[in-house]
This record gives C-alpha cells, sequence and structure tokens, in this order.
C-alpha cells in the first residue's frame, strides 16, 4: 500500500471505531448529531473539501459532490448514523479500487518485464555497460547467464541456452550457438555469449512488443466505449430524477419531506457509474495482460471483442498449418533396399542446396563419401544426372523418366516425388512433404469444440498436397493453387456471406489478407517485423494450438465484461426502482454503489487468471 | 506527433473519462487518450503548438482533478 493509501485505511478504521461507539451511545438530538459528525468529517473532509473545490470549477455531477450532497442531506434528515456510513463506505471503495487497480497494473507491468535494463558492449576492447538505447549496429555486446538479451543479434562466440517463455509463453529452453539468432527480451541461461547487434533498440522486438501492448488500451471495445457514453448520460439523468423526487411530491402532493428527500438521497448515492467505468477496462486490460503472458499479443480491447465473436477462420497452409520445411515421407524402392535407393539420392543430391534436396540428405542423416560421387549435371526442369559408386543415375521427376525411357510410376501418396533410375532402369521415389505441424490437429479439434462453424485453409500449393494437408488436419474447406490476390477474394467472399472471419498466416506475403479480415492473426512472429506490424493480434511462437487459447481468453473476458455490465446496471436499476418507491434505505444504496463496485473489480481481475 | 506523458494520481476512473473528453475539444487536438489503468496520456497533435496544448491540457485535467499532474 502507498503512503497515500495507509493514510486513508487509518481514518477508516479510526472513523469506524468512532461510529461504533456513537451508536452504542445512548443519546439523543444534538448530541447524538455531534457524535456522528465527528468520524463524518474524519472520513469526510477531503471529500467535502474536493467538492466545494468542483463546483467552482463547475464539475456538478463530480462524485465528491453528489457524496457531500446525499451525507449532508441525510444530516438534515436526521439520519446520522446512515450520513456517517454512507461516507465510510464510500471511502472504503475508493481505497478498495484504489489498491486493486494498482495490483492489476503491477502484475501486468510484471508479466511484460521484458525491457533490458542495460546492455554490455566491448569497444576499443573494454568492456563498458550503456543503455541499450545506445547501442549501435553491429556493436558486439556480451551477455552473461542471468542477463536479458538487450538486443536482436546473432552469437559470433560461445553458446547457450535461451529462455523465451516471457515472449512466447513457452517455458522450454532453447539452445543457440555461433550464428544462430537471438532475440532481445529473452533471457540467457546457461554460458557467456557474444553477438553482433543487429537492430537499433527502437527496432528491436522487445520494445516493439512493449509499444504494441502499451497502445493496446487505445483502441477501445464497443463495450468500453458503450460504457463510457452511457456513464455521461447517466449520472445527470439519475441526479435529475432525485431532484423531482425530492421536489415534486412534497410540493405538489403535499408529502412528507423528510421521506421524499430520503428517496432522493438514495438516488444520488447510486447515481456514481464507478462499477462500470473502472471494472469494464480493467477487464480488458487483466485479458490482454493475461494473453501476453502466454505470448499473444493482442493490439486492441476491440480485437479481444472481435476474436470472441469469430466463427470462421482460415488458415494458411504454409509455415501455419505446415513446418513449412521439408522431410521426406515415404520410400518406394523396386528392387532395392529403402536405405540404399535413399543413400544413391542424397549422393547425387549431395551438392544441392534445394529445400527438397536437403530434405533427402537430412533423411539420409549419416556422412555422405564424396569420394563416391562423380560428376553431377543439373537437368534443368526435371532434375540431375549423377554419377555415383560409378553407375551412372538419374534423380527427378516423371518428365525425366520419360527422358531416360525408364519404365516408372507415380505415387498414389501427395507431395513433391522424386524418381530414381539407374540408366533407364527403374529404381523407385521418394516421396516429400511439408511436414503438418505436431499441433495442427489437434489445434483444429479444440477450434471445433469451441464452436467455430467453418475451417477454410487456402495455398497456393497443388489440389493433391492441399487435399492431402487439409484431411490430415481436419479442415472443412480447401482451396488450393491460389494466388495472394486470390486468397483476398476468397476471404471476402466469406465475409459477404456474414461470417465473422478471422485469418490466420505467418504474416509474410499475406499482409493484404491479414488486414481484410476481421481479425488478423499472424503467427511466428519472433523476429518477423511485417508480421508483428500488419496483425491485429500477434502469436509470438508458431504453434497453431495458440489459436484456441486466444479464443478462449477473448471469450473469458467478454463474458466478465457482460456479467459485470450486467450486474451493475440491474442492481442500481433495481435500487432506484425500491429507492423511488420507498423500499430501499441508505444502506440497500451503499451496497448499490461501493458493492457493487468491489465486486465488479473483482470479477474484472479474474481476466488476469490463467484459464487451465 | 503522438506523444505519451505520465499522468501522477489519476484516481478515479470516470475522471480520466471527463478528462479525455475535455482534451479532445482542445483545439489543435488531433487524438488524445487518458488511460486510468495505464495511467498515461496520449496527445497527437502539430509539434508547433503541441506546448501551448499541453498548457492546455494540465489546466483541463486540474479542473477535473485538482491532484492529478502531467509528468513531462
Amino acid at each position: 500500500m502507498s503512503r497515500k493509501q495507509k493514510k486513508v485505511l487509518v481514518r477508516i478504521i479510526v472513523a469506524a471505531a468512532l461510529c461504533t461507539v456513537a451508536l452504542m451511545l445512548p443519546i439523543d438530538g444534538l448530541w447524538k448529531l455531534l457524535a456522528f459528525a465527528v468520524p463524518y468529517l474524519i472520513i469526510g473532509y477531503d471529500v467535502l473539501w474536493g467538492a466545494i473545490r468542483n463546483i467552482l470549477h463547475g464539475q456538478v455531477f463530480d462524485e465528491k459532490f453528489l457524496m457531500s450532497v446525499a451525507t449532508i442531506g441525510a444530516f438534515a434528515i436526521k439520519e446520522y448514523p446512515e450520513a456517517a456510513a454512507v461516507m465510510l463506505f464510500y471511502q472504503i471503495g475508493e481505497l478498495f479500487q484504489s489498491i486493486a487497480v494498482g495490483k492489476s497494473r503491477k502484475s501486468i507491468a510484471a508479466l511484460m518485464d521484458i525491457r533490458p535494463d542495460y546492455a554490455v558492449v566491448t569497444r576499443d576492447g573494454e568492456e563498458i555497460t550503456v543503455s541499450p538505447e545506445e547501442v549501435e549496429i553491429g556493436e558486439i555486446l556480451i551477455v552473461k547467464p542471468g542477463e536479458k538479451i538487450p538486443l536482436d543479434g546473432e552469437i559470433t562466440d560461445g553458446h547457450t541456452t535461451v529462455n523465451t517463455a516471457a515472449l512466447t509463453g513457452e517455458s522450454l529452453p532453447v539452445d543457440k550457438a555461433v550464428g544462430d539468432k537471438v532475440i532481445s527480451g529473452s533471457i540467457n541461461l546457461s554460458g557467456v555469449i557474444r553477438l553482433k547487434a543487429e537492430s537499433r533498440y527502437e527496432e528491436s522486438t522487445v520494445s516493439k512488443i512493449l509499444e504494441l501492448v502499451e497502445n493496446a488500451a487505445e483502441k477501445k471495445a464497443r463495450a468500453e466505449s458503450f460504457i463510457t457514453r452511457f456513464a455521461r448520460y447517466y449520472t445527470p439523468c439519475v441526479v435529475i430524477g432525485a431532484v423531482l423526487l425530492a421536489v415534486v411530491p412534497p410540493l405538489f402532493f403535499s408529502q412528507d419531506w423528510s421521506a421524499w428527500i430520503n428517496r432522493a438521497l438514495i438516488f444520488l448515492v447510486v447515481s456514481c457509474p464507478c462499477a462500470l467505468v473502472v471494472s469494464v477496462p480493467l477487464s480488458f486490460f487483466g485479458g490482454i495482460g493475461g494473453a501476453s503472458r502466454e505470448g499473444i499479443l493482442i493490439k486492441g480491447a476491440n480485437y479481444l471483442e472481435a476474436l470472441s465473436k469469430i466463427d470462421t477462420i482460415v488458415f494458411d497452409k504454409t509455415g501455419t498449418l505446415t513446418k513449412g520445411t521439408f522431410t521426406v515421407n515415404e520410400i518406394h524402392a523396386e528392387n532395392i533396399t529403402k536405405a540404399d535407393l535413399l543413400s544413391i539420392a542424397a549422393a547425387a543430391e549431395s551438392y544441392s542446396n534445394h529445400p527438397v534436396g536437403e530434405s533427402i540428405i537430412r533423411a539420409h542423416g549419416g556422412k555422405i563419401d564424396k569420394n563416391r560421387i562423380g560428376e553431377v549435371k543439373e537437368l534443368a526442369g526435371m532434375g540431375l544426372q549423377a554419377n555415383v559408386d560409378g553407375k551412372t543415375y538419374f534423380v527427378g521427376n516423371g518428365a525425366l523418366m520419360d527422358k531416360v525411357n525408364a519404365d516408372w510410376q507415380d505415387c498414389h501418396l501427395a507431395g513433391t516425388v522424386i524418381h530414381i533410375a539407374e540408366s533407364n532402369k527403374y529404381l523407385g521415389h521418394i516421396v516429400i512433404n511439408d511436414e503438418i505441424k505436431n499441433d495442427s490437429k489437434d489445434a483444429v479439434l479444440q477450434l471445433k469444440s469451441l464452436g467455430i462453424k467453418n475451417t477454410v485453409m487456402l495455398t497456393g500449393d497443388s489440389e493433391s498436397v492441399a487435399q492431402n494437408v487439409g484431411k490430415a488436419v481436419g479442415i472443412d474447406c480447401i482451396h488450393s493453387e491460389l494466388l495472394p490476390a486470390q486468397k483476398v477474394e476468397k476471404v471476402e467472399e466469406l465475409l459477404s456471406h456474414g461470417c465473422k472471419t478471422a485469418f490466420v498466416g505467418d504474416g509474410i506475403n499475406d499482409a493484404p489478407v491479414l488486414s481484410r479480415a476481421d481479425v488478423g492473426i499472424a503467427m511466428g512472429a519472433l523476429g518477423s517485423d511485417a508480421a508483428i506490424e500488419s496483425a491485429d493480434i500477434v502469436l509470438m511462437d508458431d504453434k497453431p494450438s495458440k489459436l484456441p487459447r486466444a479464443i478462449k481468453i477473448a471469450r473469458k473476458t467478454m463474458n466478465i465484461v457482460r456479467q459485470n455490465i450486467c450486474f451493475a446496471l440491474a442492481v442500481k436499476a433495481i435500487i432506484l426502482i425500491l429507492g423511488a418507491f420507498g423500499i430501499a434505505n441508505m444502506w440497500t444504496a451503499v451496497f448499490g454503489d461501493v458493492g457493487v463496485m468491489v465486486l465488479a473489480i473483482l470479477n474484472a481481475m479474474r481476466a488476469m487468471i490463467k484459464i487451465k | 506527433m503522438r506523444k505519451i506523458y505520465k499522468l501522477e494520481d489519476l484516481d478515479c476512473a470516470n475522471c480520466a473519462a471527463k478528462m479525455e473528453a475535455a482534451i479532445k475539444k482542445i483545439d489543435g487536438v488531433e487524438f488524445a487518450s487518458v488511460n486510468f489503468l495505464s495511467q498515461k496520456l496520449t496527445i497527437e497533435a502539430d509539434d508547433v503548438i503541441l506546448n501551448d496544448i499541453l498548457k492546455k491540457a494540465a489546466k483541463a485535467i486540474k479542473k477535473i482533478e485538482p491532484d492529478c499532474r502531467i509528468i513531462f
């Protein structure tokens, strides 16, 4: 608690004690007034003073003013204990709000504790500590175990494991060695490393993320704007209602003044929209903060709101549902062992730097004796002709097999098929596929169980590959052989049918689609600036399983927001109605003001708690 | 240019909303937001008149919550 809060707490305790004593004393009349006026002033002097100052400034509907009028009015109609209690509980509520808000602000700040405080840089052979902003591109930094990596860079010396949990939510450390890139904001765990800075601090991943999260509050959700607009009309209306209630019945229907003033005061006590005005943004703040802890960056409360309503999810294929790297899927050998076939293909491809060739070399795994390989000729658009172990092999597509008159056959499996022949003798083929991510299928299943009606996959790849991946993952609707512009058209088509559409891509080449969809989600954003810029929601790592998480968080947050709005409005409306008919008393009104606010704030703080 | 300032002793959420509305009405302000939770004021305006606007904004804030000040 801050000093200011402690002071208020002491005043609350003293005033509460004095009130209790005053309640027990057998006094009446002026003495009773005095006995309650003392704690009232102790607890309320700053509210009264604030009210006076605000009137001088022309702020009539200020909550301090309303509280002052309500309590002074209560004194005037001889409801002394009620007057002191209303002020007391008002202050308790304010104190609670300030503690709760301070607490959630701090815990969100702690979640986002990725800002590096310093960088150790070598200049003229000396190690000096500077602030990260002062480091120039190309300078060599030294990062010791336990320190935050201050800037994005490439390791030039040493090896270590880094923890990117604060950025991605992934707690498993990653090994990094010379030549590997490391990202600012991750934590160096085990070894001392030197790295070459590749960006200035302002452009580094960590400052981009921080900027994004800090600006998220600016983009307000519809629920939030609704509350601000509502608050602007609610208070004046209730106050006018209170005035009418106090004046009209006694004046025109010769009713008892004090009874109707009492009813009017109840109006004033519940006239503050605080519960709503605090709890709704607090819920969004908590939801966005809680999501960022899991590596899900949401650029604004409005996107959180939109995400909660999504019923159609459109995936990009490569890099989103699949890893974007090729692996050997199947080997079909004829008159030769599978291992030998792979060995021949790997030898032939051993100089290749094509992703397909590399995948064959990777699948082979073992070392390739370069002495086995003679001349290798590249046959453009068809494949390779290679001399391995003194024999001539042809490695490539169907066209190449036709050319050498090999008796080849196509494969029933989808993917890229590499055929191998020894001169004109067909040896078999290797099927290579872009590997599906481990959690793609599970992610789609989870999305469906969350009630996502339609999952769509868009790809530029061939029909057979697309069908293969889409069916394996469980996508409802597959569109293949699309140009980037056609992807936009497909999304627009869905939008025009009224589908609430989210597009998920890796942020490379799909910026137009990302911005066209209701919610654009980029994944694998760690290190890709384009994705961070163009998407509304950014998944820091490349796991599709983060998607259902994000939707769950969004829905939970929206639920809390809705609960708070309904609860606060309902309670206030009921108290207003009961108050007008003289059924509610001052105590119910205090609950309607402070109690509702406390409950709404407690509910809002749930948004921050991690969902299992 | 868009500038962000910290607000000290911003204690009431409703006041923050009122401040935002008041600052938006100042001539020359292209965008303004008062964030109660992060206690931050964001103002977007032309550089030349930004100082002038800040003074007016400080005044508007003072009027709504006397304890609250902008930290430059």
